[in-house]
């Protein structure tokens, strides 16, 4: 059962534990800012807002990639860096729609979620399951995939 | 069925990938003019920084690749297709007989009128072999001398700044990357280069290239109203333009690149072409363009095979999107980033940080921008422009505040 990250902004209470355990678990580092995933702060309307990868079925940032450098996890799905391969042209990260591939300045890669393998440290750390990882069927990737498909240059592409 | 593919980049490989996945018994042939493996021009920077070595630019790196999926390669030059009696001619002059062509034989450098670019020392930065020369003579302290501050230009630039030679650049524009870049933004590029230590010329002709004849370099620049410029390495990133020269007796209709209609058919229904070559649908305008970039090179060869194999897959036009990296200073631009008739648009400066962000908008949708300095989230600005999603109220935020672009994708797109 392929299993993806599911995202219920209703219960987020903009507590930031995904963002520092998403950088302990890949950067390690307690900082936000280094984090794949992002809580977004609505003040206005009081609302919180974790926004990561989706892990696209025809993923752009694979697409647009020169080098073969994004991969596919057979395991979980997740659109894999591939460190050794990305040399750093942030093609990816203006191809991607969702602006959720991003560039490390300090390493001179591109960085994106790639499930922790399997075992994501952002649902794992949130108090309120505003982030869960369960099956993908289940999820609200549906609305993700239906504006992903407006913005058809690729959806097109699908036979 | 017969396929054959003119041009092993990008939309060559994935076409001939995708043929592949469509048409399993279909002959798939891949032909090539340079002896390497099929690799990636946008990687030679990378390459001449010492990031990578040769083999970190190949498109795909297993060694059995196109083997494995039944792709036969010729390594070879073609000289000429005539497109309705379905061949075309080698090098070698062999001929080869297709049911079906892409056309995907990309870009090549062009250099202006100038004498004496055509004399050892003077060399463009397209392919493999010239990298390879380039890295012979842009050695630590060697005197450059980069012709050209446009996009291509200015990525070799960061590359050879990195090899630590003594560089000049030389421009003829009144900024840098102009056809990517705003007067503001281009200006800020300028700037932080030349605080970086890298000697930037705008508004500068040169008018000759002679052999130095004072043996402190190899060659002397002789500049319209500025001082000679010695040089041991001339670096020509003066524009490219499609290669179709080849195509003179095809058949098909060329104008700027290879004219195919929205479905990337040429004016013969055998024959398509994808990625730089081609002159196709601009995305947004109705206008047909050649946009020379990667995502574009990728899409076009998907969707041209897909056609070839029977398909009816539009394409709904290239979008174009650059981003830049110039010695740290991160630049994006996307779509009509110089504005659109009866449209608005809102910016953001800080000079001192050089941070830019600029927002092109037609009645509350976003249809191009310009960045500098920002890395995280840019891709939403692709989003937000494709999408045509509507802004609403986010419009009046992203007026009065333009770097609020992530939480109007959000408060657009996913309001509860």
């Amino acid at each position: 059962m392929m299993r993806s990250l599911t995202i219920s902004p209703d219960k987020c209470t903009g507590c930031l534990q995904c963002e520092m355990a998403c950088s302990y678990e890949n950067e390690g580092v307690f900082n936000p800012v280094k984090s794949r995933i992002k809580v977004f702060v609505f003040e206005q309307e009081g609302r919180h807002v974790p926004y990561t990868c989706t892990q696209c079925a025809d993923a752009w940032c694979q697409n647009a990639c020169p080098t073969e450098a994004i991969q596919i996890n057979a395991q979980t799905g997740a659109k894999e860096v591939n460190e050794g391969l990305c040399v750093g042209c942030k093609v990816c990260t203006i191809a991607c729609p969702f602006g959720t591939v991003n560039y490390n300045q300090a390493t001179g890669k591109v960085i994106k979620c790639d499930l922790c393998g399997g075992d994501p440290a952002c649902a794992k750390a949130c108090p309120t399951q505003a982030i869960t990882y369960q099956d993908a069927n289940w999820t609200g990737y549906d609305k993700m995939r239906s504006w992903a498909d407006k913005t058809n240059t690729q959806a097109t592409a699908q036979a | 069925m017969r396929y054959v593919i003119i041009g092993a980049g990008p939309a060559g490989v994935v076409a001939a990938e995708t043929l592949r996945k469509q048409d399993p018994k279909g002959e798939v042939i891949l032909i090539g003019d340079e002896p390497e493996p099929a690799y990636s021009r946008m990687a030679i920077p990378y390459l001449l920084a010492e990031h990578i070595d040769e083999r970190g630019t190949y498109l795909r790196h297993a060694t059995d690749h196109f083997e494995n999926l039944g792709i036969r390669q010729i390594h070879e030059k073609v000289t000429a297709v005539d497109g309705t009696g379905h061949t075309l001619t080698l090098q070698s002059g062999e001929s080869i007989n297709f049911d079906r062509l892409l056309i995907a034989s990309g870009s090549r450098p062009v250099a202006p009128p100038i004498p004496g670019l055509d004399q050892p020392g003077v060399h463009h930065c397209w392919t493999l072999a010239d990298a390879r020369y380039i890295a012979d003579y842009a050695k630590a302290g060697s005197k450059v001398v980069l012709m050209g501050a446009g996009f291509i230009g200015s990525i070799i630039m960061e590359a050879l700044v990195e090899r630590h030679v003594e560089l000049t650049v030389l421009e003829m524009g009144d900024r840098m990357v102009p056809r990517m870049m705003d007067q503001t933004a281009g200006n800020l590029i300028k700037h932080w280069c030349i605080d970086h230590g890298v000697n930037v010329r705008t508004s500068t002709r040169v008018m000759e290239v002679k052999p130095d004849d004072t043996g402190i370099a190899r060659l002397t620049l002789e500049c319209e109203a500025a001082k000679p410029i010695q040089a041991d390495l001339v670096v020509v990133a003066t524009g490219v333009r499609p290669e179709t020269r080849y195509l003179e007796n095809s058949g098909v209709q060329i104008r700027q690149g290879v004219v195919v209609n929205d479905y990337l058919q040429t004016t013969l229904p055998d024959i398509y072409a994808a990625g730089d070559v081609c002159e196709a649908l601009e995305w947004g305008t109705g206008n047909h363009a050649v946009h020379a970039i990667q995502p574009v090179a990728a899409e076009t060869g998907r969707v041209a095979a897909m056609n070839m194999t029977g398909s009816n897959t539009l394409y709904a036009g290239s979008l174009q999107m650059n981003i830049l990296d110039s010695i740290g200073l991160i630049s994006t631009s996307y779509g009509q980033w110089q504005g659109v008739e009866n449209g608005e648009s809102s910016e953001l400066l800080d000079e001192a940080r050089f941070r830019y962000i600029k927002l092109q908008f037609e009645a509350d949708r976003l249809v191009g921008a310009i960045t500098l300095g920002m890395t995280e989230h840019v891709g939403v600005l692709r989003g937000l422009i494709q999408s045509r999603t509507r802004l609403g109220r986010w419009k009046e935020h992203l007026m009065k505040d333009p770097s609020r672009i992530m939480e109007a994708y959000l408060g657009a797109t996913h309001s509860a």
